[in-house]
């Protein structure tokens, strides 16, 4: 195994927050799937943002408004470079990645899902990708598919083919499953639905901190991702979406920016991608998250998959040590993610024993009850790691494991 | 007979011993979870769930002359030293007492600190169950 080449003391120093104690020990921060931390450079481009250019964009012609959509437009440039879309105009900002797989529900679902017509997702999906669907079939008596799991979480594709069909109109799978780390073979799920004319939804929340996602390689019609899983401010996100579907759908939400004439007696709609940006954007973040991403492409995607399959391969490796280990997900393909239950100990028991340790993980269904339910389990505990994390926290992390099982061997 | 108060004084000194040391709090909090009398299992039933708590917990009251006495369990082991603390509280107690009790000792040991907003909730849920079955069975002492 190729030692990495990355310098994680100086990466460490970046993330401010984690230089503290919790509980008395020093903070090991292990909920990365749920969120990231937030390297200096991203709050110094909030606080910079809020100190010298705070003003509304697109609409002001004064200096102000000038730097902010400047900053704005720029943000919008770098995601679209980051996913390799052909322009930035196809990428929409959003809240997150919910926001964006509702956005679609919302529109291309009004407009090109009727009734008896088929969306395809899969058993490892979070809830923000179930629940949309669910709506609209609800609404539109369109019918939801799931392809199945076997049992080391990973997709049964087998399955996926029976199900494909020309009443099949979306498919709507996570690229990284966030409850159990399995990396899915999205190429071969968005091929098959190309071949029979369905389009394809990518929820990359879990993706784009530990892959490169290309989306014109890939060639899916829609992805969605969240700022903040990758070192970017909270309640920002960005769907991307091919030109001429986006142009094909109608808007989202109405109100301002996303018009180009209003009367009363009709509204003519915006150009992409402001015809689905109504209202004030989240513009501070929307800034900072570009710095987000700069930070990421300074260090390297690659090298932060490497490094982190590094500390996944290491955890796993300590862990096949513990008494009574049970990992809830043993795909061949992880993500830095480790899921797993303790023989006769309760998750919420063990996170919170955890964190009288100073160790941050996650315990419960990880928005994810359908998938919980197929391994008849109520949740996990999860760790998961990031590239600020290191191989001492996880011999830690451990220690701390079996300490507590101690407790409750007694 | 113990009074309300003066359980809560004897649970505020004990806690006060493990001077807020989290790991050594939660771990007490486990060993009374774990002194607690086996739950009758015909009383583990739905109705008896407690609604509002994460984990689950069965909660059963009855009365032995005017006192009402509770039975409690839970899937977790901290939830189930907390219900503990709730039943050495009020169980053998009667329904006037338990109603008008001021359950002072949570924030004397500083409850929240060590059981967060999610378990708090909870805890609250308990209690007003624990009220409940205090106020039905007040009634029926009065018939």
């Amino acid at each position: 195994m190729v030692e990495t080449q990355l310098n994680i003391e100086k990466i460490r120093k970046d993330f401010p927050i984690l230089h503290q104690e919790v509980n008395g020990k020093p903070l090991v921060y292990f909920d990365n799937a749920a969120t990231s931390q937030k390297p200096q450079c991203v709050i110094d481009a909030l606080t910079h943002y809020y100190n010298t250019d705070n003003a509304n964009i697109h609409r002001g012609i004064h200096t102000l408004a000038e730097r902010s959509t400047t900053a704005f437009e720029n943000t919008r440039k770098t995601v679209g470079k980051f996913l390799n879309a052909a322009e930035a105009e196809e990428i929409i900002f959003t809240k997150g990645t919910t926001e964006g797989i509702n956005l679609v529900a919302a529109t291309f679902g009004r407009k090109f899902i009727g009734e008896g017509d088929e969306i395809i997702i899969s058993a490892l999906e979070h809830h923000s990708n179930i629940v949309p669907w669910q709506i609209l079939c609800e609404e539109k008596k369109c019918v939801l598919k799931v392809i199945p799991v076997n049992e080391k979480g990973e997709l049964v594709l087998a399955e996926y083919d029976k199900l494909l069909s020309e009443r099949t109109k979306l498919v709507s799978v996570n690229y990284i499953s966030n409850a159990l780390g399995t990396i899915n073979p999205v190429q071969e799920i968005i091929d098959k639905a190309h071949a029979v004319g369905a389009k394809v939804l990518i929820d990359a929340a879990q993706a784009t901190p530990h892959a490169r996602v290309d989306v014109q390689a890939m060639g899916c019609d829609f992805l969605a991702f969240s700022a903040h899983k990758v070192y970017g401010p909270t309640g920002v996100g960005a769907l991307y979406g091919k030109r001429a579907l986006l142009e094909a759908m109608p808007p989202y939400q109405g109100g301002g920016e996303m018009i180009k004439d209003v009367s009363f007696s009709g509204t003519t709609y915006n150009d992409i991608p402001y015809k689905f940006e109504a209202g004030t954007p989240n513009i501070g973040e929307v800034i900072a998250f570009k710095a987000a991403l700069d930070y990421v492409n300074e260090i390297g995607l690659e090298n932060i998959a490497a490094y982190e399959h590094e500390l996944l391969e290491y955890a796993n490796e300590l862990l096949a040590d513990v008494e009574g280990f049970r990992p809830i997900g043993t795909a061949d393909q992880k993500a830095s993610v480790v899921s797993f239950l303790i023989d006769g100990v309760h998750p919420f028991d063990l996170g919170q024993i955890l964190d009288a340790k100073g160790i941050a993980v996650r315990t419960g269904h990880h928005c994810a009850q359908p998938l919980m339910e197929i391994f008849n389990i109520e949740g996990t505990v999860r760790a998961s790691f990031s590239v600020y994390n290191t191989k001492e926290e996880i011999k830690y992390f451990v220690e701390a494991l079996k300490s507590s099982i101690k407790m409750f061997k007694k | 007979m113990a009074t309300i108060n003066s359980v809560q004084e004897s649970i505020i000194e004990n806690f006060g011993m493990l001077d807020g040391d989290m790991e050594m709090t939660i771990g007490y909090i486990m060993e009374l979870g774990a002194k607690l009398p086996e739950f009758p299992e015909e009383h583990r039933t739905d109705e008896n769930i407690v609604k509002g708590c994460q984990s689950k917990v069965w909660l059963y009251a009855h009365l032995e002359g005017d006192k009402v006495i509770y039975q409690a369990d839970s899937n977790t082991a901290i939830t189930k030293g907390l219900v503990s603390m709730l039943t050495e509280i009020l169980s053998g107690q009667t329904p006037d007492d338990i109603l008008s009790a001021d359950l002072f000792f949570q924030e004397r040991i500083g409850m929240n600190r060590f059981i967060g907003t999610q378990r708090s909730n909870g805890f609250g849920a308990m209690i007003k169950q624990m009220q409940i079955y205090a106020l039905a069975l007040k009634s029926k002492i009065g018939a």
